[in-house]
């Protein structure tokens, strides 16, 4: 439905977008991350039309986006600060578009009261923003994008300006509304856990390159590149060289077992990522598995991070554990992983 | 805020040099002009203690009457000339570069390194039967037109004079205003005229009351510009007051005229609060 094609985009020496390309379904909830920087509000303003892109081409259901100034686009977006007008009462606030559209009063008026009814703040609506809480602001916000009926529903860093309570609800309500309405969302976000709770699927951004496109579970356990690997999630890192099917030759280590996701050229610069969870904490004098020492144990209620310093390895290597964790600091033991719970990927790109 | 005794003594203390100096210079003195206006005019000059109504009742002949009504008129007119010009230039500004905006606030003040008084004279050169302006429109056939001493001079005059006060309020109350709101307006469907009218206008209010007040109050009362542009007429009161004091030495109702007038201003400046605390 929305296809970006080879979009570049730089300010001065700054390079926002380098030839970014996606295709976005209908009905899609499809996220943009990547940390602060990385390019993915330029692209969320390069769709609204606030920005204009240097080279490639965006279109919407196969008719050309760029050639539509930003107030004949059927997109709607949600601003980071919500951008509510200050001078209006809510009901206002949600009734700007439909007003701009001419509609008759009759039908601004349902409209309006239907949305507000969705979000649940029928209660408010003829309050100013200044006299609402955050949540409520943000639910404003996102009355009056949806009000309009947009093809496609742009979010920027939605639920960033919220604590952490009321973003878990609205984390919830967000999926929920864009089951009901059935607009395309695509929301920017720093924050991996949004992005993995919310998205159908997930653009990775890094210095205005997309890393990776993939469902979140895929990004999790398959990541493809080094910075997709190290950016979502927490990651155990080891860098080696490719050595066949099962496993890296790492110096200092020797074998490392893991399964690559594509065959590697032999001897070429390889990367294996495993997860804190996949890891298995074992007694020190264990047959198998890395040696070292336990550094920190933190207790988070359903799990437990152990961290083990290994000798040789630049960062203490991160073991979850269900629970609470039985071993204590400076403990010696072994850390070890099955071969199909290590991805391998190569180092170079 | 002050609440044990030692903080009112610090407040006191900090306040006394400014208290002071309005107090004796500015309260003491206008108490005095107000105090003069319930008695009678001396023979030459001065004020004889005795109680009239007589300046109040004065006040409102029709032949004073209208040079205040003129005095409002000419102020309301500058205003509202200088609001027209003012916006589209603080709008302007308000969307250049920062180093051109640095730049166009500097050009605006820049008249005020001048003295006011050197300034208004230039134009009475250049507007004078033979002067600059005359001469240019007799080079395109037109002219010599009588450019000085009407009322329309004395707005002109006065436009220059305080031109800027219009534009650096509203320029800052542009600067403001956040531009994430313009690209909501613009992403709700609104044009951009729209968007000027329903979003950039009513959250500029407060600032265009401001400059309507800078503008207002400084050419209602204003006396050399009318007399030098003007011609040496009684045009708007703030020449009547000099004349009752200095020419007719009949201080009551110079005194009255000045109450009068800072009425008019007082009232002005209620208004104006009232409105910018409903926008």
């Amino acid at each position: 439905m929305l296809k970006i094609d080879g979009v570049s985009r730089s300010f001065g020496d700054v390079i926002a977008l380098d030839g970014v390309s996606l295709e976005i379904g209908q009905g899609e909830f499809f996220a943009l991350l990547g940390p602060s920087g990385c390019g993915k509000t330029t692209l969320l303003r390069i769709i609204a039309g606030f920005e204009r892109p240097d080279a490639g081409s965006v279109s919407l259901d196969g008719a050309d986006l760029l050639g539509t100034p930003p107030n004949r686009r059927p997109i709607s977006l949600m601003f980071q600060s919500y951008a509510l007008f200050p001078h209006m009462t809510v009901a206002k606030n949600v009734a700007y578009g439909l007003e701009r559209e001419r509609l008759p009063k009759q039908e601004v008026r349902q409209r309006v009261g239907e949305v507000l009814e969705t979000v649940g703040l029928s209660a408010h609506a003829a309050r100013k923003p200044a006299q609402l809480s955050g949540g409520q602001r943000q639910r404003v916000a996102l009355a009056r994008s949806i009000v309009k009926r947009p093809r496609l529903l742009l979010l920027d860093e939605p639920l960033s300006a919220l604590d952490k309570k009321v973003r878990a609800d609205m984390q919830l309500e967000l999926k929920r509304l864009q089951h009901d309405v059935g607009i395309t969302f695509v929301v920017v976000t720093h924050d991996q856990e949004e992005a993995m709770s919310l998205a159908d699927r997930i653009a990775v951004f890094d210095n205005g390159h997309v890393r990776q496109v993939d469902e979140p579970v895929s990004l999790y356990e398959r990541p493809r590149t080094p910075f997709v690997a190290d950016f979502v999630g927490a990651n155990n890192l080891f860098h080696g060289t490719a050595g066949g099917l099962d496993g890296i030759k790492s110096e200092r280590f020797g074998m490392l077992a893991g399964t690559p996701l594509e065959e590697l050229a032999a001897e070429a610069g390889a990367l294996l990522a495993v997860r804190p969870e996949k890891i298995e904490l074992a007694d020190g004098g264990a047959s198998s598995g890395l040696a070292g020492a336990v550094l920190d144990v933190s207790f988070y209620g359903g799990v437990s991070h152990v961290s083990v310093e290994v000798p040789g390895h630049p960062k203490p290597v991160l073991v979850a554990v269900q629970g609470a964790a039985t071993v204590r600091p400076g403990a010696e033991v072994k850390v070890r992983w099955a071969a199909e719970d290590a991805v391998i990927m190569a180092a170079d790109q | 805020m002050p609440r044990s005794p030692g903080r009112w003594l610090g407040a006191f203390v900090f306040l006394s040099p400014g208290l002071a100096y309005l107090v004796v210079l500015m309260l003491v003195p206008l108490a005095l002009v107000f105090s003069y206006t319930v008695f009678q005019r001396g023979r030459f000059g001065g004020v004889v203690y005795e109680f009239t109504t007589e300046n109040f009742e004065r006040l409102f002949d029709p032949l004073y009457l209208s040079v205040v009504l003129d005095s409002l008129k000419i102020a309301a007119l500058t205003t509202l000339i200088a609001l027209l010009v003012g916006y589209p230039t603080a709008y302007l500004i308000a969307q250049l570069p920062k180093k051109w905006k640095t730049l166009a606030l500097v050009a605006v003040v820049l008249p005020f390194w001048t003295n006011f008084i050197i300034r208004v004279y230039a134009w009475t050169i250049l507007l004078s039967g033979p002067g600059l302006v005359n001469s240019a429109l007799a080079k395109i056939g037109l002219g010599p037109l009588e450019l000085l001493y009407n009322q329309g001079t004395i707005v002109a005059g006065l436009l220059y004079s305080y031109l800027p006060l219009m534009v650096l309020p509203l320029y800052a109350a542009i600067e403001r205003l956040d531009p994430q709101l313009r690209e909501a307006s613009a992403n709700l469907g609104a044009s951009g005229f729209a968007t000027f009218r329903k979003v950039t206008l009513p959250l500029t209010v407060p600032g265009v009351l401001t400059g309507c007040l800078f503008v207002f109050v400084p050419s209602f009362g204003n006396f050399v510009i009318p007399e030098m542009l003007g011609g040496n007429k009684s045009i708007m009161v703030g020449n009547l007051i000099r004349n009752q004091f200095l020419a007719a030495r009949d201080w009551p109702f110079g005194a009255t005229l000045s109450l009068a007038l800072i009425a008019v201003l007082v009232v002005l400046l209620i208004v104006q609060a009232w409105a910018a605390r409903r926008a």
